[in-house]
């Protein structure tokens, strides 16, 4: 059933809607109406339902792998069976001496090593890379250029259902088993010999969804790069574009070019185990380190894929809740094409260790050092914003603030691993396990929470419980900072990654005892945090109050329309400002949310 | 292990982080010329990240206390942009990585320029095995180098990428099918070390685990010297017990007639019919053995997967007589420990 499109009465300015106005929400209705929607913003919704979902389960096998973790030998997996029916603890108190892990099994071993690396692949391949451009760019960047959609809309949908289809196949490698060669999927390990059939199946099916999930990335690309060219409103030039827009659309062109990359060497991947064609495998001619060259030229810009429009959300929050013009902002904006497009050089700097030449090594590490630049820019600029303005402390805010915090240690850390020297030592150790969760959970992820936050009352038209949604950042940040802090030490003191087990190293390290518990009992207070999350938004859909069209008083142009927006979002083509002037917008609380001082004429 | 014997494995809370003898809180004792230079490069960037980090906390808090928005009151005016100060805030964080960039371009060149005199040492990874092989001849499972003279390791791999990792060197290395890598090192100190996998390699990677023994001067070269003149004398079926650990085969196949690691528990195994995967079977005499070894995947006993690597060209035919025998033996125990065998 189809409803005439919303006419509001004329005049009526578009940020006080009647009650009960029609919107994106209540536009349809039915199972069809959602699953063929052409609507950004329902594709947004449906992303954020699945990537939230996929969120969950990475947690859920993180979770697993640090409480196996928790101490040294088997602790939930890989008893040996004639123990563990005899129940371990107990006999060797029995016997009265120090407590000897049993050795693990091999099954638990490999359950461990298929764990972490359907960790790896779920949490970077599901969430985090799709996360922010697929919800919130998909939601808000047609809002935020005062446009009815997309430029296309059928891509749009065609790729939220390439997402599915990709972690379909993640699922069913859940069913199949034994995917076990770590989310980089570096050959020869998952080329070669030695695999059972169910491994092999996996592997084939994870390659094959990740090839998916590229394609789904490069049409979202293709799609914000047109839209920000082609649907500006007459008055946005570029560079009174909001800084989300410029780094969805910085993100979008890594997309386009680097993803492409992946997919061939997926391909090749495949092709390699299905008719041993060599190209990796060193028994069949290959060079495996070619495979890591292509792996990383992907990869890598894919890091930046991932951090780029959550520093557009950061940018976004700290000026909207600082009421002052965002600092800097062209040296903003450039810096996220630069690091965009600098990002594609210095792939080589995971690779330091693979025998890579001294001269390749140079020039890697000094392009690494380089594109550090940017991103302290970045934050200095933020600061600068909060300097003298008036700084309200909202949920969306508390997280951009954790962000600045975690992202500060994520960002400096990565210095260590720039230092040819320090790399080497460091490299494939917990270091480095914790350094890319301070970058990809403490930013992308955290900037996606405040982006959430940010933007919910627009996506639901419902406001949440602000102590609630301040009491989850105190919380992640705590748990956070107790899970991954303690793994910084254990890196540097020599602590290998994706080690099922410890024990061999306590006699010379006795403290990776203690720090692997620090970091399990960080991970379940982690776990509290996002259970505060999730009940403090499904809490708002169930009692939260109506939200206003402009609740934090922001100057783009998603706030001019109604929370939720109308099905097409603008009835009238919205006024293009400044999109960090926020001197003409005051507080009414008698609507809850912020109003344009100059009230149009015609209005009572 | 419960939760409460992993602390009391840890001691006390702190003590344990800094006890370790010769390290520092942040990185583990230093045993070679190369350590002071990755220390110094390290504590560079440490001190100039922790005084960024610093400042922007700092910065951060106070803006937040100071500017909280307060009922009455707006922004203060303030300008939105200023090159001079952006230039600044973009110019020294760039002196200060350039300088990064040297210290750490100075260490990696002094591990990747290797000395032309220095002692080699082959080294062969496998899943989960390393193997250490010296000039005479002679082969152990752990890494034995004299102290104050560089070592050059040449490094290959049998089967998936390894890494060969020594902290206390600040070492480490991938290890690629296909190809050697190098890589050197002058220990500074004698005592034992870790050398540890780094490269995830499959099921018990974790378990890679080597030492690296550094001996005092003068001591080296005669113990080498004794260690190959034992190793040479032994009677086959001692020869074939250490040769089944030092190179790697306890690593998968148990022989307590209990156990089952990735391979079949080798108890008793001669004379046993084997069942494979193939549905064929034979009984498992000196040839099937012999096959096992130089051909593994020719046939594959049932329940298990083909990812033995084969030591074709790799031990000589006294090697494999002495592990055959060694195997026999294993058939021949006492009755009294025959008893207590569990047999399926």
């Amino acid at each position: 059933m189809t409803m005439a499109p919303p006419t509001g009465p004329a005049g009526e300015p578009a940020n006080s809607p009647p009650a009960g106005a029609d919107n994106y929400l209540t536009h349809t209705r039915g199972f069809w109406s959602w699953a063929l929607t052409l609507d950004h913003k329902r594709i947004g919704v449906m992303y954020l339902v699945g990537i939230l979902a996929s969120l969950v389960l990475g947690g859920v096998f993180a979770l697993v792998l640090r409480t196996e973790l928790a101490t040294p030998g088997p602790t939930i997996m890989g008893f040996p069976p004639t123990l563990a029916d005899k129940q371990p603890e107990a006999s060797q108190a029995l016997a009265g001496k120090q407590p000897v892990p049993p050795e693990a099994t091999a099954q638990g071993k490999n359950l461990y090593n298929h764990i972490f690396t359907l960790h790896g692949a779920v949490m970077i391949f599901l969430v985090i890379i799709p996360g922010i451009p697929a919800i919130l760019g998909n939601f808000v960047l047609p809002l935020m250029l005062g446009a009815k959609d997309m430029a296309f809309p059928r891509l749009n949908l065609a790729s939220f259902y390439l997402w599915l289809t990709g972690a379909i196949f993640f699922v069913v490698t859940l069913h199949t088993g034994g995917l076990d060669t770590g989310w980089t999927f570096y050959t020869p390990y998952s080329t070669g010999a030695g695999h059972s059939a169910a491994t092999s199946t996996s592997i084939v099916m994870a390659v094959l969804g990740a090839f998916i999930l590229g394609f789904s990335s490069m049409f979202t690309g293709i799609n914000f790069i047109v839209t920000v060219h082609k649907l500006r409103p007459p008055g946005m030039t570029w560079f009174r574009m909001p800084l989300f827009v410029w780094g969805s659309y910085a993100t979008a062109v890594i997309q386009v070019l680097a993803t492409p990359v992946l997919g061939i060497t997926l391909l090749l991947l495949v092709a390699e185990r299905v008719w041993k064609i060599g190209i990796f495998d060193p028994k069949l001619s290959g060079d495996p380190v070619l495979f890591q060259h292509f792996f990383w030229f992907y990869s890598h810009p894919a890091v930046y894929i991932m951090i780029l429009p959550g520093m557009g959300i950061i940018s976004e929050i700290v000026s909207v809740f600082s009421r002052k013009h965002i600092f800097g902002y062209r040296f903003i904006a450039y810096s996220s094409v630069a690091i965009a497009l600098w990002g594609f050089l210095v792939w080589g700097h995971h690779m330091f260790v693979s025998g890579m030449s001294l001269r390749a090594a140079t020039i890697f590490s000094a392009l690494t050092f380089t594109v550090a630049i940017p991103s302290a820019i970045k934050v200095f600029n933020w600061l600068a914003t909060m300097y003298k303005g008036a700084i309200g402390l909202a949920t969306p805010m508390c997280y951009a603030l954790v962000f600045i915090f975690l992202f500060g240690i994520g960002g400096l850390s990565g210095l260590f691993l720039g230092t040819l020297a320090v790399d080497v030592h460091v490299t494939d150790t917990y270091f480095v396990v914790a350094h890319f969760h301070y970058v990809m959970f403490g930013g992308t992820l955290v900037a996606m929470l405040a982006g959430l936050y940010y933007w919910w009352p627009k996506i639901t038209g419902r406001m949440y419980n602000d102590r609630l949604g301040r009491l989850s950042a105190m919380v992640l940040f705590a748990g956070f900072n107790l899970t991954f802090f303690p793994q910084f030490i254990l890196g540097t003191r020599g602590m290998p990654r994706r080690y099922f087990d410890y024990t061999k190293l306590l006699g010379t390290h006795p403290e990776f005892s203690m720090l692997h518990l620090l970091s399990t009992i960080g991970a379940f207070c982690t776990a509290v945090g996002f259970a505060l999350v999730f009940y403090c938004l499904i809490e708002s859909l169930v009692r939260g109050r109506r939200a206003p069209a402009n609740p934090w008083g922001g100057a783009t142009l998603e706030w001019q329309c109604s929370s939720p927006p109308p099905h097409d979002n603008f009835p009238d083509p919205p006024e293009v400002g400044d999109p960090y002037d926020f001197s003409d917008l005051e507080y009414d609380p008698s609507v809850g949310g912020f109003v344009r001082r100059t009230v149009p004429s015609g209005r009572p | 292990m419960t939760l409460f014997d992993a602390i009391a494995v840890s001691g006390p809370c702190g003590a344990p982080l800094l006890g370790q003898a010769g390290g520092t809180f942040w990185l583990p004792p230093r045993a070679s010329t190369t350590a002071p230079i990755v220390d110094a490069a390290f504590y560079f960037v440490f001190w100039v990240a922790a005084f960024f980090f610093a400042l922007i906390v700092t910065v951060m808090t106070v803006f937040v206390l100071r500017y909280r928005r307060r009922p009455g009151t707006g922004p203060l005016p303030s300008p939105s942009h200023n090159t001079a100060l952006e230039i600044v805030w973009s110019v020294i964080p760039l002196g200060l990585v350039m300088a990064m960039f040297y210290l750490g371009l100075k260490g990696y060149a002094d591990m990747r320029v290797i000395p032309p005199n220095a002692y080699e040492i082959r080294v062969d990874a496998q899943k989960w095995k390393w193997t250490f092989k010296y000039p005479n001849g002679y082969e152990d499972d752990n890494l034995h180098v004299p102290v104050d003279e560089p070592v050059k390791l040449v490094m290959a791999s049998k089967d998936v990428i390894h890494s060969l990792f020594i902290p206390a060197f600040r070492l480490k290395q991938d290890v690629v099918p296909g190809r050697f890598t190098t890589t050197w090192f002058r220990a500074t100190l004698p005592g034992e070390y870790e050398v540890l996998c780094a490269e995830y390699c499959g099921t018990s990677h974790s378990d890679m685990v080597a030492k690296v023994i550094v001996h005092e001067p003068g001591e080296f070269e005669g113990e080498l010297r004794k260690a190959q003149e034992k190793s040479q004398k032994l009677p086959p079926a001692e020869l074939g017990e250490r040769l089944f650990v030092r190179r790697g085969c306890s690593v998968c196949h148990a022989t307590d007639g209990v156990t089952v690691k990735t391979g079949p528990n080798l108890k008793g195994i001669v004379g046993r019919e084997r069942r494979f995967v193939d549905g064929s079977s034979r009984t498992a005499d000196e040839e099937y053995l012999r096959e096992s070894i130089v051909n593994p995947s020719a046939r594959i006993v049932e329940g298990f997967r083909d990812q033995m690597p084969t030591f074709q060209g790799q031990l000589s035919d006294k090697q494999i007589d002495a592990l055959i025998v060694y195997l026999k033996s294993l058939s021949h125990q006492p009755p009294s420990q025959q008893a207590n065998k569990v047999e399926p």
